[in-house]
């Protein structure tokens, strides 16, 4: 299947143009963003949000946005995420492919391009209000300058969908660069899922994906976010997420990282009212020579609140990951309950795990703990399961994907679980076989 | 068809010996118990027979119905028909006690061949309730935060499962009430067969109650030094090991 591709200009070298349907105001953010792009200098060795990265890995340049949509109809048949979603939609490129619906009335889940037509002044009201403080601003700027499409959901007060959005979001084409935005708001006491799925039209071509993410949980509302990163292992991925969570409301956000060559997370949750809950997950299952760089801020801005963290790396052949969380306590967030836990485990002696777990209480009567382990699999587990029969390989991957199990089930829905496992399953295959 | 240990000896990787010179034959069919006091090397040897790495083995052999077991690997000799229940069972977290079982039968299979789900779980459900486990247990972790008792049973489910030829059960009584005693013991009398050899390794003459051996061993300083009928359990009960001892040390 050749890749019909008609590539414009490096995406380093020019502002890239707006399209003539997009709103005023949208084309003005895009323009100031690319001027902000051009005066934020590139993150250099010794910046402390960057410590331990990779700085190499940002040489972005040579890759360009596509104006095709790649392998169009194959891409749809392999866009295969939950039996049967409520919402789906699937995206190449940043071009829709294919949309489907049965979501209760009053929900706006659209395109985010359609959105911008259609809802103009709601998704303004949301999109990108606040700059990431976890290091890629200059990155964020690329997106907010490229970005035209993505998924815009808006579940109006009392609404609870049931059932799952499924978004998937493909590179096609060598150098291709995508810039998926998903924008979510829950108003009072509604519900929603959504998952994005980022994936690779195959395995050679090198891709970049810069994503944003604005999630805004209303009052009392329930609002969870699953990313499935599995893109091709020629692909950098930087995706910051910014969610909201607004009083008596609870958010998840969850991250299972399979693929990329390079992925950069960036998750900040912003605890806006008493009674509200955010659990930020993740599980990375490195190998060869992937790197994994997460960087966490739980914002507790208001008094009563409880955030989450629990971050787990399986550690594979020469892989690295970067962990930096931070648990910022207003003053004033009296009553605050945060957690972060990272934990690694070392599947080979070549691995390397950098834990900068962090704390800052500005306020009293808080329960705050954080902190980081990093272990090997025991020897008398392994010699458990092998007294059982199952060879030493699959015992330790048994042993792994338990582990990531625990972070897994926090999803508290079975059939989302099982979605998340076949894809840690895929990894452990591709891992087993010795693939690149 | 036997379990056939000769002469085996086996140190701990410092050197220290452990195993002196132990020889046993359990043929298929029979129940055998070894008792003996702490530190006899009576947890070694159901290890060293495993194929546990911690022990080296000096000299001796052990044979699978004629094939040499220390040709085999860990996982090799339990789908060769050896089984161990452990002592001290690990805990397994994140994985279910229904995906452990189903994935050490699983490595039974000829590559490319599927467990049949359905037949699975109809016997696994019959295992457990032949043992009074509450079907909850399926789903939890494998020995996680499970009671003494609990895993004890757990290790006797996972033997009922996987039907292995010889089975070694390392102090399976210990930490069990009556109770659980009672239903770890029929268990493992709904194992014995014909086809099939138990070897039981037990400090106390209480599990014997209920799994009635066909021979009894008692081992000290790493030797079995007398074997008897079911008899001698009853003899080591009134009198203790303090007479077996000083016999150890007259033959030594």
């Amino acid at each position: 299947m050749p890749a019909v591709l008609d590539q414009t200009a490096s995406l380093l070298e020019s502002a890239p143009e707006t399209p003539a349907a997009f709103p005023a105001w949208f084309a003005e953010r895009r323009r100031a963003a690319w001027q902000r792009f051009l005066e934020i200098p590139t993150p250099k060795r010794g910046d402390e949000p960057w410590r331990f990265s990779s700085i190499k890995q940002l040489d972005f340049s040579g890759f360009a946005t596509a104006s095709g949509n790649g392998t169009g109809n194959a891409l749809v048949k392999d866009s295969v995420g939950l039996e049967a979603p409520v919402a789906k939609f699937v995206f190449a490129n940043d071009v829709l492919l294919h949309a489907e619906s049965k979501l209760p009335e009053g929900v706006i889940c659209l395109p985010l391009e359609q959105a911008l037509v259609s809802h103009g002044d709601l998704v303004r009201e949301h999109f990108m209000l606040r700059d990431t403080r976890l290091g890629s601003g200059k990155w964020t700027a690329l997106h907010e300058a490229n970005v035209s499409n993505g998924l815009f959901v808006h579940v109006p007060a009392g609404v609870e969908v049931e059932g799952t959005i499924e978004v998937f979001h493909w590179i096609a084409g060598d150098m291709t660069a995508v810039f998926p935005h998903t924008l979510i708001i829950t108003g009072a006491n509604a519900k929603v899922r959504v998952v994005d799925y980022f994936r690779s039209a195959n395995d050679s071509d090198a891709g970049l994906a810069i994503a944003v993410n604005d999630l805004n949980a209303g009052p009392g509302s329930k609002l969870d976010y699953i990313a499935i990163q599995a893109f091709n292992e020629k692909t950098k991925v930087i995706q910051v997420n910014e969610t909201g969570v607004a009083k008596d409301a609870s958010a998840i956000g969850f991250i299972l990282n399979t693929g990329a060559v390079w992925a950069r997370n960036e998750s900040l949750s912003r605890l806006d009212g008493e009674g509200s809950r955010s659990d930020m997950l993740s599980v990375s299952v490195p190998a060869r020579e992937q790197e994994y760089d997460q960087r966490t801020f739980q914002h507790h801005v208001s008094p009563g609140a409880y955030s989450d963290l629990l971050y787990k790396n399986s550690l594979y052949d020469e892989s690295r990951t970067i962990f930096s969380g931070l648990i910022f306590v207003d003053e004033g967030a009296h009553r605050t309950d945060a957690y972060q836990t990272c934990r690694n485990l070392f599947m080979s002696d070549e691995a390397e795990a950098n834990s900068m777990p962090g704390l800052e209480i500005n306020a009293d009567d808080v329960k705050c703990s954080h902190g980081s382990t990093s272990c090997q699999i025991s020897e008398e587990e392994i010699f458990y399961l092998r007294a059982r029969g199952i060879d030493p390989v699959r015992a330790r991957q048994l042993i792994a994907r338990g582990f990531s199990v625990e972070v897994i089930e926090r999803l508290k829905d079975e059939k989302v679980e099982e979605m998340v496992l076949r894809f840690l399953d895929d990894k452990f295959a591709h891992i087993a076989s010795g693939g690149a | 068809m036997s379990l056939v240990i000769k002469d085996l000896c086996a140190t701990l990787e410092d050197g220290t010996e452990i195993l002196k010179g132990v020889s046993l034959e359990i043929p298929a069919g029979e129940v055998h118990a070894i008792m003996g006091p702490n530190g006899s090397g009576k947890s070694t040897l159901s290890k060293v027979i495993a194929g546990h790495e911690g022990y080296v083995v000096t000299s001796g052999s052990v044979t699978l119905d004629g094939e040499d077991v220390f040709e085999m690997s860990i996982d090799e000799r339990s789908r060769a028909g050896i089984f161990l229940a452990f002592q001290y069972p690990s805990e397994v977290p994140g994985v279910s006690n229904a995906n452990f079982i189903r994935a050490a039968l699983q490595s039974r299979l000829p590559k490319g061949e599927e467990l049949d789900a359905v037949g699975y779980y109809k016997s696994l459900y019959a295992k457990m309730d032949l043992l009074e486990m509450d079907r909850k247990f399926t789903a939890r972790s494998v020995n996680e935060g499970f009671s003494g008792g609990e895993k004890k049973r757990n290790e006797i489910l996972q033997m009922m499962m996987l039907e292995p030829t010889y089975c070694i059960l390392d102090e399976t009584d210990s930490g069990l009430d009556i109770d659980a005693l009672k239903i770890v013991a029929k268990g493992v009398n709904a194992m014995r067969s014909p086809a099939r050899g138990i070897l039981m390794i037990t400090h106390y003459q209480r599990l014997l109650d209920y799994i009635a051996p066909d021979y009894v061993h008692v081992m000290a300083a790493g030797k079995i030094v007398r074997s008897g009928g079911p008899e001698l359990a009853l003899e080591l009960e009134k009198n203790g090991y303090d007479f077996l001892k000083e016999e150890a040390l007259v033959t030594a």
